[in-house]
């Protein structure tokens, strides 16, 4: 009989410690971009292409603003389309020798082969996607975006310093708390909600002056949830999410293309496309 | 053809609980100075009719009057008539979260409006006067048996009642404390006070009665001089009643 | 037959006896099973994991001031709620115990007011008063903003139902010969109320409204769902920047260093109570 108990509790506790092992043997890996900086034979002619001679670049269905205006990737008019022909430009392509193709966000990065010789989708680079597929260097970090309502006394903030009196309200687990926090410093305590429903929730009843979130999520807020509301801007805060482009696992490609996304940060351009489309959207605020 | 008109007066009162008859048409009158016994076996309705008087019951019909006024009709409040009378129980009913003294202050404070000094220094009185002296900081739980009913009539006593009903005051108690009970209520007989007495102590009604009333079955059987009653009852009945109190050594 | 000396004798020694075997076994149970149990988590395979997500003794010092600072707001929330809970919840039992056909209205109010109040989860009515009634928009912009004051609301209605039933059994178990006891010298209902049953009735309640409070000093975490930084939530923020669950621990300690104490005094009460009741039916 204590020998049945003993086991009973051995098996107990050791169920115990493994899921306690397993939730915090997951958060070791830290997500890094592919980087392989073999030598790059990156000209035109050589490039192991889905389509031969034609770029065949892929993005969800529909596309919404502001990555892709009027779901026309063709048009370059959009962030991500913007991105894609400038990828295009530095390896090689004229517009004319880019093809679109429509690919789902989940398949995007499933294993497998792919259809596509690149996907921009607003996919975060993350260790269990790089298993099934490859990531370009990141594009885009998401900074945090603040919104507020329409009639609110912070609906004209230029600045952070406008809005350190708010009452601002963030989703616990994030990082726009520690984003907040630091770069901010509100004079009210930041309240702290559950779920994004939460938060939304406290912002259309009053119960705050501002939310802030990654923001891809403010602009979806914005457009497709809080009706009337006023996305004042945008910050740079640690800890953002990285875009990169998606290729297919040990794509010869890969290394390609993140030497054109480096090009083109290096360069400047990346900063003056990101302006051009997501700038016009949130402008950026700072401190004064 | 006395012209003074009687302290209590009880006319025709009737009782019912459901479809049992407990008072099936009482009369009783209650001189002043004047005690009067109330004798019977359990469930005759000796109970029922003090609370009946103290209004703790609704009559169904007839009249209680207390120097002459009616008490039992509707108009009239219950309270203002409460405070007029005393009723002490069978088993004391003092309230056990008040020491001794704060249960006989509480009516003449609350309801009387008696300036707290005052009712202490009175309720100090009448708790000595009662041989209860020394235990006015005390909790009722301390007390004998004996020494809580003194305080219970000391606390029906505090009010300056114009009659004193006492419901088998002496029942609960154990043999050896009756006495000390029955002696304060004969002080009370001898100063004069009104009362009406439910009981089961034969001797003890003999003794202090102006007059022995016997319920039976919700019915004034027999009344008359207590003398007479026990000596010679009149109905079989209370022949009955009184020779089985004497086998069980009550008189 | 003169054997009651060496009888008592022997039954004394068999008795101590027999408590000292008792201490033994108590003992040696208790460094057998504790012990085991020690040994056992300490030399599992996954120890050292666990110790350095749940017992980081780095994490505990640096969470525990934010914690505590969350704590404060739990505890001032938990007096309040509580001071309300204990007028209130007693209008609520009065007006259910009352018999006049007067208050027929308010007395079914009150009714329905602790039928649906107990049986729905708290959680529930902390999200619905909490998100709820500021969504009306007719509420004063003071309410809508504190957090507090809206989840302090839903507590103390809800804990005012709890409450009020405690206190309405506390009344049901004053006997009617104390409220006849009461009318016959003299007091009027309401102050035969006030005097004599109210009294007796608190009394006796005390052990479980203790248990009541013990339950309500937990829940006020539940406010956390509004956006107050309360210590279950800046524990919860921590254990979620650095994937370390030691800052629940801190908050758990804190909540026991009120609940425990508290549960000590609901024992000394029940004891007391079951004592002042033996005597009296001893009497």
């Amino acid at each position: 009989m204590p020998k049945i108990r003993r086991s009973i509790l051995a098996v107990v506790l050791a169920a115990f410690a493994t899921v306690a092992l397993v939730a915090c043997g997951d958060d070791d890996e830290t997500a890094s971009p592919t980087t392989e900086t073999t030598a790059l034979a990156c000209e035109k002619a050589d490039l192991a292409l889905v389509t031969p001679g034609t770029l065949t670049v892929a993005t969800d269905s529909p596309a919404f603003p502001p990555y892709v205006i009027d779901d026309d990737p063709t048009s370059g008019k959009g962030f991500e389309s913007a991105v894609a022909y400038a990828i295009a430009e530095e390896l090689g392509f004229t517009a004319e020798e880019v093809t679109w193709i429509r690919v789902p966000f989940n398949s995007t990065f499933a294993p497998g082969p792919k259809k596509f010789d690149f996907d921009l989708n607003q996919v975060s680079i993350k260790a269990e996607r790089q298993k099934g597929a490859d990531f370009s260097s990141p594009y885009y970090t998401t900074p945090q975006g603040v919104l507020v309502a329409g009639d609110s006394e912070f609906a004209g903030a230029t600045t952070l310093t406008d809005l350190k009196d708010a009452q601002i309200g963030v989703q616990v687990g994030t990082t726009s708390l520690d984003a907040v926090n630091e770069v901010i410093a509100p004079g009210k305590q930041v309240r702290v909600f559950n779920d994004s429903n939460d938060v939304v929730r406290a912002l259309k009843n009053g119960q705050v002056d501002a939310i802030v979130t990654d923001l891809p999520t403010t602009l979806y807020l914005r457009d497709a949830v809080v009706e009337g509301s006023t996305l004042v801007g945008q910050f740079e805060a640690p800890g953002g999410d990285d875009w990169g482009a998606v290729l297919e696992k040990d794509s010869e490609l890969t290394p390609c293309v993140t030497a054109a996304v480096d090009s083109l940060r290096d360069s400047g351009e990346l900063a003056s496309i990101t302006e051009q489309w997501i700038g016009a959207e949130a402008p950026v605020l700072a401190l004064e | 053809m006395s012209a003074t008109v009687p302290v209590l007066e009880v006319r025709g009162v009737t009782k019912s609980y459901g479809d049992r008859a407990v008072l099936r048409g009482i009369d009783l009158e209650v001189g002043e100075h004047c005690a009067v016994a109330l004798i019977g076996a359990s469930g005759s309705g000796k109970s029922t009719l003090l609370r009946c008087i103290d209004l703790l019951e609704e009559i169904d019909d007839g009249d209680v009057f207390l120097d002459g006024e009616v008490i039992t009709d509707p108009s009239c409040p219950a309270v203002g008539v409460r405070r007029r009378l005393g009723l002490v129980f069978q088993a004391f009913n003092l309230f056990p979260h008040l020491t001794v003294l704060q249960n006989v202050v509480l009516a003449p404070m609350r309801s009387h409006g008696v300036p707290r000094a005052e009712a202490e220094a009175s309720a100090r009185e009448l708790l000595g006067r009662f041989g209860l002296e020394g235990r006015e900081g005390d909790y009722p739980d301390r007390l004998s048996g004996g020494q809580q009913q003194r305080v219970a009539i000391v606390r029906a006593l505090a009010t300056r009642p114009r009659a004193l009903l006492l419901d088998e005051v002496t029942s609960a108690l154990d043999p050896e404390l009756v006495g000390e009970v029955l002696s304060l209520v004969r002080g009370l007989k001898e100063q004069g006070m009104t009362m009406v007495i439910a009981t089961h102590e034969m001797a003890f009604a003999r003794e202090v009665a102006d007059e022995v009333c016997f319920l039976h079955e919700g019915r004034v059987l027999e009344r008359g001089d207590p003398a007479r009653i026990f000596s010679a009852p009149e109905q079989p009945e209370t022949r009955q009643f009184l020779r089985r109190v004497v086998e069980t050594g009550r008189l | 037959m003169d054997i009651a000396p060496d009888r008592r004798a022997a039954r004394e020694a068999a008795r101590r006896r027999h408590a000292r075997r008792g201490s033994v076994v108590a003992a040696v149970s208790s460094v057998v099973v504790l012990g085991g149990l020690a040994m056992l988590i300490v030399s599992s395979p996954g120890w050292e994991d666990v110790q350095r997500t749940f017992f980081s003794w780095e994490v505990f010092r640096d969470s525990f001031p934010d914690v505590l600072a969350g704590f404060w707001l739990d505890v001032k929330l938990f007096l309040v709620v509580e001071a309300v809970v204990l007028v209130l919840a007693l209008g609520v039992a009065l007006v259910r115990s009352t018999r006049a056909p007067a208050l027929f209205p308010v007395r079914l109010m009150a009714t329905v007011f602790t039928d649906v109040m107990r049986g729905v989860p708290v959680i529930l009515v902390v999200y619905l008063i909490g998100f709820g009634v500021p969504a009306l928009g007719i509420a004063p912009d003071w309410l809508v903003q504190d957090p507090i004051y809206l989840g302090g609301i839903a507590l103390a209605l809800c804990y005012t139902a709890y409450v009020a039933e405690v206190y309405r059994a506390g009344l049901d178990s004053v006997h009617p010969s104390q409220r006849a006891a009461a009318l016959a010298v003299g007091l009027s209902e309401t102050q035969a109320m006030r005097h004599v049953i109210v009294p007796q009735a608190v009394r006796r309640v005390v052990p479980p409204l203790l248990n009541d409070f013990i339950s309500l000093q937990k829940d006020v975490a539940l406010v956390a769902i509004l956006g107050p930084q309360e210590a279950f939530r800046v524990a919860q923020i921590s254990a979620a920047s650095d994937f370390n669950f030691t800052p629940f621990l801190a908050a758990a300690m804190l909540y026991l260093m009120v609940t425990v104490p508290l549960a000590r005094i609901v024992d000394r009460q029940q004891a007391k109570a079951r004592r002042r009741q033996g005597h009296v039916v001893a009497t």
